[in-house]
């Protein structure tokens, strides 16, 4: 104060005040139990109740949970080590059960000798995901995929792959590690490539018949660069007609003529063989891939100013809204046969794949147009004054900011798929939660096991779930763009 | 009134040639059954610097938004560049991309550099190749002051650098028109004077200006013509000295005296 003239009136600053530390605040875990659950009587008493509540659920449990067995043969025993070990009464956990049958809650009926493939498939997944999930921090990519690698490598040779198929996965794992390291958006080229050979290492058979449908787009963007020169218009039909045209008459005889000539087959696994998480897992990844563009789009064309392509926006949404999953599920799985030209044969998983997609795609739209909503209108103002025409203001301004809001909708309405494919369970197939742990109760070992197998699943589930969680909150950490 | 001009203004660029750059010819627009705009008619030549003023809601905005087509006219004329403003969706894109634009809040795309924020539109519209756009941004950065915040987010910047940033973004495009729609108004007085410098620079070098804003000093410095609107309507034009010293229609001097008078 000495160098103010605080007796004047006039007042002049003649030395700028430094910046000072806050005050050191009283710290250590009393103030911090003080401050959070004894601030007053209420929030101590609830503060009790809370603690009472836990501890009676807890102790309930902790019992049945202290007393778990994890080596028996059966159910009858495990409740005779339960009895001889904590006396007779005593109630306990038979993990046993997981450990004889985990095999089928992960693969299903898929055949023994062959686990090694959706193994490799699962992580190969990785590989296809780390350059879209990834693509900014190599630091996080070189520890997804060396994990990774090392993983797939192990079990695999644990499940007794073939050596051949050893080296093919090693160079592809190592390889994606290499390339990771120089030019991420080369390993796009894999993640594209990636659904055909999943397709093909999970159901096996001819390899022919991807390579044909792969063919398709290739014939298409051919048929794309010859007419472009006559016209845009040609061009963009023909690329959308000359595809599908292919895949509908040529390709099945393609395919058969070609593994004629040079057998490229792995022994084929049948839809019904699938069941447990691999179904769980394969329906999962292929509706959560394919409903976000297809809800991108629904949500575009919704807000579209074209009344025909809004309306039909507005009624595919409701209508796959206002239906339980079941119902098209149902649909899927008996009423598409009359739809269908007799003969055909549409695989099971394929169908419920469709549905599915289908379903959260609806959902998706909604949760993306409420990303629309949010952007202020001089966004769009902005890309429409510097002569952006719409596709590319919705590519390069609209939805990087839009899709960045939605980012928890999207991943909740992902969860939320993940858990309805137990679902499928209604048209047959051998989800892990209801069927599968049904076909374990079916043998005379483990009838009447209830609670373990839902338990098992149950956290499966849960983990899968919980790093979908926290992958979408360090996403939206990393987007974070207003305080750097 | 405040003067922000502290230097003299350099006059010998701002020569307004023949050429006529916008011509608007009884236009009209409605919002639904409200008449917003009646009857406008103006001719703007290459190198000529308008600001138009008037009371809120009296449709400065609207008007010059009508020049890039952010909103439809119901009926008359609106020729660009020799380009006729119609539903054509060709000749819109085409007119946006001569015409830049700075709107009141900046409209800066949050998620992208400042440097992104500039090269976007050259790359994407004007297929310039990515070194060129940034070399250019680069040089448009440093007009307007601020090429060290070339790799920062918009929202690390002030206000008066988030205009600048916009003002560099338009004119990346190397556009023959600007469009400043209240570019002051939504900054903090100490803010306000290096957007104007700026907007002075250009001034300078004979670009066709049309700026909405209540900075009637800078009229006062930059512009060769005022036009006054009200209700929709052109009430007055004049050149600035005149208009100001001189007004003769009496909504006019109720306006100057409202704005200039306290």
């Amino acid at each position: 104060m000495s160098e103010t003239h605080a007796q004047t009136v006039p007042f002049v600053r003649d030395t700028m005040l430094p910046p000072a530390d806050p005050p050191i605040k009283e710290a250590g875990a009393v103030r911090w139990l003080r401050q959070n659950l004894f601030s007053g009587p209420l929030n101590t008493i609830l503060t009790i109740l809370g603690v009472l509540i836990v501890w009676f659920v807890a102790s309930h449990f902790w019992d049945w949970f202290s007393h778990s067995v994890w080596n028996a043969d059966s159910l009858a025993d495990c409740r005779r080590i339960i009895a001889e070990t904590w006396g007779e009464g005593a109630r306990g956990a038979c993990w046993a059960v997981i450990r004889e049958r985990w095999n089928q809650y992960v693969f299903g009926f898929y055949p023994v000798e062959l686990y090694w493939r959706p193994t490799m498939t699962f992580g190969l997944l990785f590989v296809a995901l780390a350059p879209v999930l990834f693509s900014e921090s190599a630091g996080i990519r070189r520890i997804v995929l060396v994990l990774t690698t090392v993983l797939t490598l192990w079990l695999m040779a644990t499940l007794g792959a073939p050596a051949a198929w050893l080296v093919f996965a090693a160079v592809v794992l190592v390889g994606a590690i290499l390339i990771s390291e120089r030019h991420v958006a080369w390993l796009l080229v894999f993640s594209v490539l990636y659904p055909l050979m999943g397709v093909w290492f999970l159901w096996g058979g001819s390899a022919w018949g991807p390579i044909m449908v792969l063919a398709g787009p290739v014939l298409g963007w051919i048929a794309w660069r010859l007419l472009g020169r006559v016209s845009a218009l040609v061009a963009t039909v023909a690329a959308l007609v000359v595809p599908l045209v292919w895949w509908i008459v040529f390709a099945g005889d393609a395919s058969r003529d070609a593994q004629g000539i040079v057998s490229l087959a792995i022994p084929a696994v049948d839809s019904d063989r699938f069941g447990g998480f691999l179904l769980s897992i394969t329906i999962g990844v292929a509706g959560i891939v394919m409903s976000l563009p297809l809800g991108i789009v629904l949500a575009l064309a919704r807000r579209s100013d074209m009344f025909l392509v809004k309306t039909l926006a507005v009624i595919f949404i409701e209508f796959i809204r206002g239906v339980p999953l079941i119902a098209l599920l149902f649909v899927a799985s008996l009423l598409l046969n009359y739809f269908l030209p007799p003969g055909t044969t549409f695989d099971i998983i394929l169908r419920v794949i469709i549905m599915v997609t289908l379903f959260s795609a609806a959902y998706m739209a909604e949760v993306i147009r409420g990303g629309l909503a949010a952007l202020p209108k001089g966004q769009y103002e902005a890309a429409d004054a510097l002569g952006l025409d719409y596709w590319k203001a919705q590519r390069l301004i609209v939805l990087p900011q839009a899709l960045k809001i939605s980012i928890p909708g999207i991943v909740s309405t992902f969860i939320g798929m993940f858990k309805d494919t137990t679902l499928v369970t209604f048209v047959g197939l051998y989800d892990p939660l209801k069927s599968m742990s049904d076909a374990v109760r079916a043998s005379t070992s483990w009838k009447g096991i209830y609670w373990e197998p839902y338990i098992f699943v149950g956290f499966i589930f849960f983990l899968i779930c919980f790093g979908m969680s926290r992958y979408s909150m360090y996403l939206e950490r990393r987007l974070a763009r207003d305080h750097r | 009134m405040s003067d922000n001009s502290t230097r003299p203004i350099d006059r010998s660029q701002m020569r307004v040639s023949d050429e006529i750059a916008i011509d608007i010819r009884n236009m009209n627009k409605w919002y639904g059954n409200f008449h917003v705009l009646r009857d406008i008619d103006l001719t703007v030549h290459r190198g000529e610097r308008i600001v138009i003023a008037g009371p809120s809601g009296s449709g400065k905005s609207t008007l010059i938004r009508c020049i890039n087509r952010l909103e439809e006219h119901q009926s008359g004329h609106i020729v660009v560049d020799g380009i006729e403003l119609t539903n054509d969706i060709k000749n819109i894109d085409k007119v946006r991309s001569e015409v830049g634009m700075v709107f009141q809040h900046f409209n800066l795309f949050p998620h992208l550099t400042v440097l992104e924020n500039c090269t976007l539109a050259p790359i994407w519209v004007r297929k310039v190749p990515r070194r060129q756009a940034e070399e250019t941004a680069m040089r448009f950065l440093e007009k307007v002051k601020i090429p060290e915040q070339a790799g920062k987010y918009p929202g690390q910047l002030s206000g008066g650098q988030q205009q600048r940033v916009a003002i560099a973004r338009s004119l990346c495009m190397q556009p023959r028109i600007m469009l400043f729609d209240e570019p002051t108004s939504a900054l903090d007085p100490e803010m306000i004077k290096e957007v104007l410098d700026t907007m002075i620079e250009l001034a300078e070098e004979g670009m066709t200006m049309l700026c909405v804003t209540h900075e009637m000093g800078f009229a006062q410095a930059v512009a060769n013509r005022v036009i006054f609107m009200d209700q929709g309507q052109i009430v007055e034009q004049n050149e600035p000295y005149e208009f100001f010293n001189n007004p003769k229609s009496e909504r006019t001097k109720l306006f100057l005296s409202q704005i200039l008078g306290h």
